[in-house]
């Protein structure tokens, strides 16, 4: 039964790179900035999704830490792409 | 490597990761595929937050059999995507309207000036469609 496990998470990891191959063609051409703030988004959380499912198959709990430090960088970081393209400033005075 | 998982327990695990690669293969496509920016902001949505709930869960129930006993702290990141990923949808969403960026209907500048009354109608109704789908934006 672990075998079942092992191959679903070998096809879910191969899954998530082709993920992670789109959105970066995504951000490479986008037409306008916001597309490519959009494309990264997506790419942190493919690899975030990549992390948790290799911590998943190496049976490491430290995996789930990068992947929560992952989320919460790449949310911090688009907030604050997605200020400076409304506003032109990211922390106003 | 893993120790052995009985099979009430590797079934669902096999069945939620390949739910998972799937649901995140199809957003990404979709961000690639679809046409213009309004559209190809609903499809990573799904990756977002059905393929991350997913993975959470299978995690969840691997921990749980390997340590005998409840481990539900990988909830934790599907609570703060849930809490994050709106406002991150919501910002670009504002700030695409403000840059005006849907590639599909054209740009003041590239309009010609008609000088015939065709023309300004074809203009006006054109502006007037704009206004209804960028609702906020200032007139130009």
């Amino acid at each position: 039964m672990t075998e079942l496990v092992y191959w679903a998470a070998t096809f879910a990891l191969g899954c998530y790179v082709i993920a992670l191959v789109f959105s970066a063609l995504r951000l490479w051409r986008g037409p306008a900035s916001t597309d490519r703030v959009l494309g990264l988004d997506t790419m942190y959380i493919n690899g975030m999704l990549i992390l948790l499912v290799l911590g998943l198959q190496f049976g490491s709990p430290l995996y789930f830490d990068i992947a929560l430090l992952i989320s919460l960088f790449g949310f911090v970081g688009s907030v604050a792409m997605a200020k400076f393209l409304l506003r032109g400033e990211v922390i106003e005075p | 490597m893993m120790p052995a998982l009985p099979a009430w327990v590797a079934i669902p695990v096999a069945v939620l990761l390949v739910i998972s690669g799937l649901l995140t293969l199809t957003g990404s496509l979709g961000l690639l595929r679809l046409k213009t920016f309004y559209t190809r902001i609903h499809a990573p949505t799904l990756g977002n937050t059905l393929g991350v709930f997913c993975v959470l869960v299978a995690s969840v129930l691997i921990s749980s059999t390997l340590e005998q006993r409840v481990v539900v702290h990988q909830f934790l990141i599907t609570v703060f995507l849930v809490i994050t990923s709106p406002v991150t949808a919501t910002l670009l969403m504002r700030a695409a309207i403000k840059r005006n960026v849907d590639t599909s209907t054209p740009q003041p500048q590239d309009v010609p000036v008609q000088p015939s009354s065709v023309g300004h109608e074809a203009e006006d109704g054109k502006a007037a469609a704009d206004a209804g789908e960028a609702a906020g934006s200032p007139a130009r």
